[in-house]
């Protein structure tokens, strides 16, 4: 029963970076912007966040500098899309090298440098519940966060006015163009707050789940967070559950090996990929969804007045 | 010209500059000591004798903290040994694949007169360019393949693993230990067993929790992997993997873990128990100077506590004196070459015999170790 416990709150921590890194490229897709630089936007936050936190000893610092780092270079990244429209794709993996590089590149001096002792977060009462204590109120505040920020971003682009805008601009700029509204400075916005948020998501995993900065410590989780949002057919819920479900089978998957089941670790090691495609290629299996829901200037660059 | 095609050549010349940017770094470094004129004008009238150029190629970037660091602390051992009678040279970050054909081959056109090569992948390699220049020296880090001007040398890390063992054993209250592997091959067995033999040589209870991660860097999924043993009831935990997370992890939880290729002490105090060491300035210095001597030839070497080139360091201090002594006594053993870790009998975790008693093990045995000993729990895994 604890070893259950202890398995949803792994998996909760362990699916926390990919759901809010995930959120943050849903809104920037959602506009018809297609990031694949959230590998290296991920890493520049995270040595970002690791920095402040080891100069200033606060998380909230942390955060704050590691969506201030992501918003950045995402809006790098925007002006060079959405003005001088470069190609999407070939930008987004020049963000994610030049990340990778550039975070190695300033991080040097903070590879095996230790944080502040940290102290357990316990949400009071609740805590000490046997079971759904342990399970899921000890978590560091940015796990509910997470939750709450999804929660946010299906009333913002589902239920508000601005949600419409954003993601007629991401359907049809023109037609949104013909309306009066900035295109470019709406997808620049939803760049750049999606940059935020995979900011956000990478001072998590080195401020809070690692925690410690050596070069390549998002490695990979970038990019599976980019597929998790198109698994998921651009749905929030949908990519807090893959996140969730991804983090849970990573974390099953240990603790079977733990347990000393003879099943070869390679095939383990599979396992969340497979799990999370499958069950979300299942949920999302409607071809008429999967249309409605994909933004259908995804990728594409828009001119106004051509 | 269309402009929406020139932006798009625009935007990929920039993705392969940004790619070509964060390739690998050359950098060359002159012997710190100033007491020799500059190497520039070494061809002056100045009967100083050219000095040996010596190269070495990694894996990592030197500050990785881990398997590049203590590669590169070796080759700054050379320089303080020989000062100006070596230029070394090294190349970071070099990736396992056709790049480092190249780059092994770019260091010998360039002169030097012995290349160190220092991962498993560089093997094939370092064999294809050893082929094309006969009178270059090439050593290999961890592998087998050898060729007239090409040896191997490798150590004895389990020396250590078996150390770390006897002091987790003594500190665990659980009687479970954690192991977090990267891949199923002999050298990580031979760590996972010598751990948990060292664990039992001080308490019989022991068992040892493998769980295989697949990579050998990967910092949040050492530290999941560590989070599940500790979940699973281990309380001592070490890991052969790269980075520090395992150990801090450990800390996080109130539980103890090892260093593991450096010092790792600063990282986590408390939950440091020992840091296991390897070091390979002793073998980089011996072989520079059987160049410079003359006296080179191809072979394989491996080497341990004997030659200096293994340690079990900053043991903390709530380990028990009596442990501590113990480990030194062991220390002792290896230096005398009577203690083995691997002395029989070993038997596997399905009870058969693996070295009968009293036995020595043969290095081609150790080579071969595809088993986990009794005390471990599961199966290794083999793909099938």
């Amino acid at each position: 029963m604890d070893q259950l416990a202890l398995l949803i709150a792994a998996t909760l921590a362990s699916g926390t970076p990919l759901a809010i890194a995930g959120l943050g490229l849903l809104i920037n897709e959602k506009a018809g912007v297609l990031n694949l630089g959230a590998e290296g936007i991920m890493l520049v936050a995270a040595i970002a966040g690791f920095a402040a936190a080891f100069s200033t000893g606060s998380d909230t610092m942390a955060f704050i500098a590691g969506a201030g780092a992501g918003a950045l270079l995402a809006a790098a990244f925007g002006v060079l899309v959405i003005w001088l429209n470069t190609n999407q794709y070939a930008t987004g993996l020049a963000v994610s090298l030049f990340g990778y590089g550039f975070s190695a590149f300033v991080g040097v001096s903070y590879v095996g440098q230790k944080l502040s002792e940290r102290t357990p977060f316990e949400v009071p009462g609740l805590a000490q519940i046997p079971f759904i204590g342990p399970a899921l109120f000890r978590h560091h505040p940015m796990v509910y966060i997470a939750v709450l920020l999804i929660l946010a971003a299906m009333w913002f682009l589902y239920r508000s006015r601005a949600g419409l805008v954003l993601r007629a601009v991401g359907e049809s700029p023109e037609s949104a163009h013909a309306l009066g509204y900035k295109v470019r400075w709406i997808r620049l916005l939803a760049v750049v707050a999606g940059g935020a948020l995979c900011g956000v998501a990478g001072a998590f995993l080195s401020v809070v789940y690692a925690p410690l900065w050596v070069e390549g410590l998002v490695a990979g989780r970038g990019w599976i967070a980019l597929a998790l949002t198109t698994f998921a057919t651009w749905r929030p819920l949908r990519v807090l559950f893959g996140a969730y479900l991804f983090g849970g089978v990573t974390m099953a998957q240990f603790a079977l090996q733990g347990a000393g089941v003879e099943i070869s670790s390679q095939v383990l090691a599979m396992l969340p990929y497979l799990a999370t495609v499958v069950v979300l290629a299942i949920i999302s299996r409607n071809p008429t969804w999967i249309r409605i829901n994909m933004p259908a200037s995804l990728g594409k660059p828009f001119h106004p007045g051509a | 010209m269309n402009p929406m095609s020139r932006r798009t050549l625009m935007g990929v010349t920039a993705a392969a500059a940004v790619a070509a940017m964060v390739g690998c770094g050359k950098k060359e470094e002159p012997a710190p000591q100033a007491a020799a004129p500059a190497p520039a004008s070494a061809p002056a009238p100045a009967p100083a004798p050219e000095p040996l150029k010596a190269a070495w190629v990694y894996l990592g970037p030197v500050g990785d903290g881990g398997w590049t660091f203590a590669h590169d602390q070796g080759r700054k051992a050379v320089e303080a040994e020989f000062g100006d009678k070596v230029k070394t040279t090294f190349v970071e970050k070099v990736p396992e694949s056709a790049d480092a054909e190249r780059v092994i081959r770019d260091l010998a056109a360039q002169g030097n007169k012995i290349i160190f090569t220092t991962s498993f992948g560089y093997m094939e390699p370092t064999l294809k360019v050893a082929a094309e220049f006969p009178d270059v020296k090439f050593e290999h880090a961890t592998g087998y393949k050898m060729a007239p001007n090409m040896r191997v040398y490798d150590t004895r890390f389990y020396q250590d693993a078996y150390l770390s063992g006897m002091i987790a054993g003594a500190m665990t209250k659980s009687n479970t230990l954690g192991f977090v592997g990267s891949f199923p091959i002999p050298e990580v067995l031979r760590n996972i067993n010598a751990f948990t033999l060292g664990a039992q040589s001080v308490n019989p209870k022991v068992k040892t929790k493998v769980v295989w991660i697949s990579t050998w860097f990967d910092p949040p999924k050492e530290a999941e992997a560590a989070q599940s043993l500790i979940n699973a009831g281990a309380d001592v935990l070490i890991q052969n993997t790269d980075s520090s997370a395992v150990l801090q992890t450990a800390d996080k939880n109130g539980k103890f873990a090892f260093g593991w290729d450096s010092d790792m002490s600063e990282v986590a105090p408390k939950a440091h128990l020992a840091s296991n060491m390897v070091y390979w300035g002793p073998y980089y210095k011996k072989a520079v100077k059987d160049v410079m001597d003359g006296t080179w030839k191809s072979e394989r070497s491996v080497w341990g506590y004997k030659e200096g080139a293994n340690g079990v360091i900053k043991i903390n201090d709530a380990v028990p004196e009596e442990i501590k002594k113990k480990v030194a006594e062991v220390k002792e053993g290896y230096k005398a070459g009577t203690m083995d870790p691997f002395k029989g009998p070993i038997v596997d975790n399905t009870g058969k015999e693996r070295l009968p008693k009293d036995e020595m093990p043969t290095q081609e045995w150790k080579d071969k170790v595809d088993f986990y000993v009794k005390g471990v729990e599961g199966k290794v895994p083999t793909g099938k």
